[in-house]
């Protein structure tokens, strides 16, 4: 059986990890390729990069941390945040990252999608979506969250999805940060709408949250930051309960 | 640990044809101790000890590629260990229905579509298991790897570990000096290393 995934999220600003992280075995908690290390050895199944630094030296600077991420670690990790076209993803995939996110980019331009799947294969390209519930709609919003859309979040999954997406890594913008859960019911219906896997980000607080993610929600894989970086949530403790509750895991 | 001590003398080649995340292998090498040199060339990959034939992608893109700078004629007439990694191994078989494309026809077997009932890409940690030959010495049964993947292998006379996603496939075959693994070593921990080192020592 293949099992369901956990995947720790590092914000990276200027090669740096930011958000803060409480890593006491680390000798620089800053340096995303000390942290990424301590977390392939720690049991996470997958690594994602989020960069949110917007300087000239940004993509000069992402590649080189992705070569040495990719040097450093033997689990597969995904590189997001500023991609803006074909070269870009193919300088990170050849240094090494495995995958690449995209998100307001490809409601801007969703014709990327269809470009990076038949170039690249669509097993790399993961399409990130955050939304939010208006009334009684779930709507898609970009840049981070901040600027709303009139896109209802199910079409859209299901055009990523006929466009060549390989995963879809959906934030509810109502959860994320709250630590009160994931947003199950909207999982549920992703997950059972697409036949690519799903990812499930925002909202985890409590080792029972991603549980919920995975059984009411159908996740394929939860995503989560700050949680794991203060150790709130140990990754092998979390394994631990998924296995407990009949989760398949790798542990 | 000591690099220099390390390095073997070995000459390991991986194919470059402009296929996939082959940096991923050349530095899971490094990390075992060992160079990987990238090349396409003819008597460069001749010449190697162990080969190394990666492939991320589509079947019948890569396969035009290996086509038109003749390494379909050249990879089935290697002698010394060869290693096709994901979309390597399955163009090591007759054909496959990705692009309909034909294969090298070293493994004689046929690449399908999995059922379309299941979530596709296959995309992550499962097990492996009725593991046979060198390749998985000191790797137990049920060992978890990493796999990224939309077509299989059906389990055949060359099958030397099986994975099971609605079908029990071939995650590994072996004929001759011809190595296929479905799976990502270099992407599957330390296990994934233990297998690449094995494949290295033959």
């Amino acid at each position: 059986m293949l099992t369901k995934r956990i995947i720790p999220c590092l914000d990276i600003k200027d090669g740096r990890t930011v958000k803060g992280v409480n890593f006491i075995s680390l000798r620089d908690a800053g340096d995303p390729v000390e942290l990424a290390e301590a977390y392939s050895k720690s049991g996470a199944d997958e690594l994602v990069f989020l960069d949110i630094s917007a300087t000239e030296e940004k993509r000069k600077t992402l590649a080189e941390l992705v070569r040495k991420v990719a040097a450093t670690i033997n689990i597969p990790f995904t590189v997001g945040g500023g991609i803006s076209s074909v070269e870009d993803v193919d300088v990170l995939l050849q240094n090494g990252a495995d995958k690449v996110a995209i998100n307001s980019v490809a409601v801007k331009n969703p014709q990327l999608i269809n470009e990076l799947a038949a170039k690249f294969g669509k097993q790399c390209i993961v399409v990130a979506i955050d939304a939010k519930q208006v009334r009684d709609n779930w709507l898609v919003h970009l840049v981070g969250g901040k600027v709303p859309t009139e896109i209802d979040l199910f079409d859209w999954v299901k055009e990523v999805e006929e466009r060549g997406a390989g995963e879809i890594l959906f934030t509810s913008m109502d959860h994320d940060g709250t630590k009160a859960g994931f947003a199950n019911k909207a999982l549920a219906k992703i997950s059972e709408m697409v036949s690519i896997p799903v990812i499930a980000s925002g909202g985890a607080g409590s080792k029972d949250h991603f549980c919920d993610a995975f059984i009411k929600g159908k996740a394929d894989a939860a995503l989560a930051a700050s949680v794991f970086h203060f150790k709130e949530i140990e990754i092998k403790d979390l394994k631990q309960k998924m296995k407990e509750k009949g989760i398949e895991v790798r542990l | 640990m000591s690099i220099e001590s390390k390095i073997a003398s070995e000459k390991i080649v991986i194919i470059d044809y402009g296929a996939g995340n082959i940096q991923s292998i050349k530095f899971a090498l490094e990390r075992l101790g060992y160079e990987g040199i990238l090349s396409h060339d003819a008597e460069e990959i001749k010449s190697a000890d162990k080969v190394i034939f990666p492939g991320v992608g589509e079947a019948s893109s890569a396969m035009r590629k290996l086509k038109s700078t003749g390494l379909d004629k050249l990879i089935p007439q290697l002698k010394q260990p060869v290693l096709g990694i994901c979309l390597g191994m399955q163009l090591m078989c007759n054909r496959s229905e990705e692009g309909e494309t034909e294969g090298l026809g070293i493994f004689d077997v046929d690449v399908v579509h999995f059922e379309k009932t299941l979530k596709v890409p296959h995309i992550g940690w499962n097990r492996i298991k009725d593991l046979k030959t060198d390749l998985f010495k000191g790797i137990k049964e049920n060992e978890f790897v990493y796999l990224v993947h939309s077509f299989y292998a059906p389990v055949c006379s060359k099958t030397i570990a099986k994975c099971d996603y609605g079908v029990n496939y071939s995650s590994a075959l072996k004929k001759d000096n011809f190595h296929g693994v479905q799976f990502h070593p270099e992407k599957s921990s330390s296990a994934g290393e233990k297998i690449l080192e094995n494949f290295l020592k033959i």
